[in-house]
């Protein structure tokens, strides 16, 4: 087996906790001890179910997670309400933890622009699709939260790849220059679609580019959702404290496509697909953790699974059955109000002279 | 010859310029291994290897920038941006430089690059994959824009593109990379740059069209045909340079001019057409000149395209408008 230098790792890949994870372990709240797993197979669940829908022509291209359950559950369960998440497109795990229901999810990948709505009071932007460009706006919305001594906190979802763009350049540049609350949060998994990080960076690591903008950089195994929360939490307090910013590289890996169109054999060896999925899942390794503590029963699993699956279910429902929006819709929301040339357009829409799907 | 869809010619033309010429060489996201996303490198890295197939950093000012700088040392690079939507990080670079460093260095380094991008809609991609934003390198001095609708024009346009001294965008419709089939040649051939199609021959009415809105317009063509109206179906092919000549002198036969193109009304090229032909055929106009375009208004997320783009439907009644004026 390839020997992957993992970062900071608290419970090792056979389920076994270091004597430091068994500290952290001891701190946390045995319901959020908990919540990791629930919440890992929720969005296992979510994610396969997904890439049927998909294979069923029921929704369009999706960009498939399974692999990154742990960077994205132990992340955002160290957020609040009153933080920024600005996602990129993968992110269906922490959408979901923030408050987004899983039919508008899906609603998103079945071409819906309802879907890019979180409910009031969630502070989730939709899912940025050109890489990286979703930095900048977490250096701002953090910035304005310092210029208003509001106590939030920002973080962007991004992959190894977007380190290569320059607006991830800048975003850090201006989080280092004005000490701003802002994570930026690197879900490294090895592949930006077919390219491998050794293509997009000289450098070994994503953390240590940190230096460069003079903030804490932190590698942590992104496999270990202990791991991945603490580092997140300690990052998330700096940054209400006044610390400033900091980047986290979570190392994992995706262990299926880039989204339903890709096919990783073209360029990936199956072989490292089968050791990252045999040797270092991360919800099997928490599963483990579980049991040798006592903490979960394979019936209590069994009984978890069913619960996810139903109301998988009835989020598929409610996105099948959401009333479509008529063509009219297009011009909704363009602007507050329409302009002269909208207005003419929609008109011509409406005496019918817009496209008729059903000739 | 044999039988190619556009997306086979494009990957045909491109073999076809590596082997030829020594100085040519693909870089791009995906573009190696994987042979990119739509497959149009396929093999190439294969057969020639990672210093004249290269998969880049993902970063497109950085991919446009730096492929003008190996065509400032000599070098003519084919750089693919992998959506056109994407292309805007390198838009400061094609913009600010490519376009404008022939003149800047009064010819010494005439920028010879080609950028590739697939573009358009049709095709149910994710949100910000379907932009139609060619006016905005229309617009841009120094560019050449091209766009192929079949097979054959694709081949012969890249290596034209290739081959021509300036900076070309090459835009491929998404739409048609697999709808269409056609004859290609083995061996390099050209399609010349600012040279229009005659794609149907006609008497009354003139339908101006490129990329994915041809086979729309020629459909509506077809139904009209049956009513007793002759349509002329001209693609464009190049955007910049256009090909006036051809288009006046349609214009100057059918005196009725329908302008079909995927990007937003406002602004979009049919703009620039209208008013090239009102300054040149005005008097040989029987009616206004209509648009028949995207809307005002962001491309949509797919479940709302097919009411976004243009169809036969909509080209229909705007045939109807221009005749019976």
């Amino acid at each position: 087996m390839r020997h992957i230098d993992p970062g900071l790792q608290y419970i090792q890949p056979n389920g076994e906790l270091t004597a430091e994870g068994r500290v952290v372990w001891e701190e946390i709240d045995p319901q959020l001890r908990l919540d990791f797993y629930r919440w890992m197979v929720k969005v296992r669940l979510f994610d396969r179910r997904s890439i049927v829908l998909q294979r069923q022509g029921r929704i369009g291209t999706y960009a498939p997670l399974e692999g990154q359950e742990a960077a994205q559950v132990g992340s955002a369960l160290a957020l609040t309400t009153l933080d920024w998440i600005f996602p990129s497109y993968r992110e269906h795990g922490v959408a979901m933890i923030a408050g987004m229901p899983l039919d508008r999810i899906l609603l998103y990948w079945m071409g819906r622009v309802e879907g890019n709505l979180a409910p009031e009071g969630v502070r989730l932007l939709p899912p940025a699709v050109p890489i990286a460009t979703q930095l900048p706006h977490a250096t701002g919305a953090a910035w304005a939260a310092k210029l208003k001594q509001e106590p939030s906190v920002s973080v962007a979802y991004f992959g190894d790849g977007a380190t290569s763009e320059g607006d991830f350049h800048e975003a850090l540049n201006f989080a280092g220059v004005f000490n701003l609350p802002v994570i930026f949060f690197c879900q490294n998994n090895h592949y930006a679609i077919s390219v491998p990080f050794s293509r997009q960076s000289a450098t070994l690591t994503v953390a240590e580019k940190a230096a460069a903008y003079a903030m804490d950089g932190i590698r942590v195994d992104g496999n270990d959702v202990l791991a991945v929360y603490d580092v997140m939490a300690q990052a998330v307090q700096r940054a209400r404290n006044g610390g400033g910013p900091t980047l986290i590289e979570a190392v994992t890996y995706r262990r299926g496509a880039h989204t339903t169109a890709d096919d990783p054999s073209r360029y990936r060896d199956e072989q490292e697909a089968q050791e990252w999925i045999k040797y270092r899942d991360p919800l099997d390794r928490y599963r483990k953790l579980l049991h040798a503590e006592g903490m979960l029963s394979e019936a209590e699993e069994r009984l978890w699974e069913e619960t996810c699956k139903q109301e998988l279910e009835e989020a598929v429902r409610a996105a099948e059955s959401a009333p479509a929006p008529p063509a009219s819709h297009l011009f909704a929301h363009v602007f507050e109000e329409l302009t002269v040339s909208q207005r003419r357009q929609l008109e011509e829409l409406n005496r019918g002279e817009g496209n008729d799907k059903d000739e | 010859m044999s039988e190619k869809t556009l997306v086979q010619a494009i990957n045909d033309g491109l073999r076809v310029a590596l082997k030829n010429h020594p100085d040519v060489l693909i870089m791009g996201e995906d573009v190696g291994k994987n042979g990119g996303v739509f497959r149009a490198t396929e093999g190439l890295w294969e057969e020639f290897g990672d210093d004249r197939v290269i998969d880049t950093p993902l970063a497109e000012a950085g991919i446009v920038g730096t492929a003008l700088g190996m065509a400032i040392n000599g070098l003519r690079p084919v750089a693919e941006i992998q959506f056109m939507g994407f292309i805007y990080p390198g838009f400061e670079q094609i913009v600010s430089h490519a376009a404008r460093l022939r003149t800047r260095t009064q010819g010494a380094y005439p920028a010879s690059i080609v950028i590739r991008a697939p573009y358009g809609g049709g095709i149910r991609a994710p949100e910000l994959h379907c932009d139609s934003t060619e006016s905005l390198f229309v617009h841009t001095p120094g560019l050449k824009v091209v766009v192929p609708s079949t097979p054959y024009d694709a081949k012969g346009l890249l290596l034209a593109s290739i081959a021509d001294p300036d900076p070309v965008i090459f835009l491929e419709p998404m739409r048609l990379y697999r709808s269409v089939r056609g004859e290609v040649p083995e061996e390099e051939y050209q399609v010349p740059i600012g040279k229009a199609r005659m794609v149907r021959e006609g008497e009354d009415v003139t339908i101006l069209a490129w990329g994915a809105m041809v086979p729309v317009a020629e459909k509506a063509a077809e139904e009209w045909s049956d009513k007793g109206v002759s349509c002329e179906v001209i693609d464009l092919r190049s955007l910049y340079p256009l090909d006036e000549e051809t288009i006046i002198t349609s214009v100057e036969k059918t005196g009725h001019v329908v302008i079909v193109h995927e990007a937003p009304r406002t602004a979009g090229v049919g703009a620039e057409l209208t008013a090239l032909i009102n300054e040149q055929a005005f008097l040989w106009l029987e009616a206004p000149i209509t648009r028949v375009t995207g809307y005002d208004v962001p491309v949509p997320m797919f479940a709302l395209e097919d009411d976004f783009l243009p169809n036969p439907k909509r080209v229909s009644q705007a045939i109807e408008k221009v005749i019976s004026f």
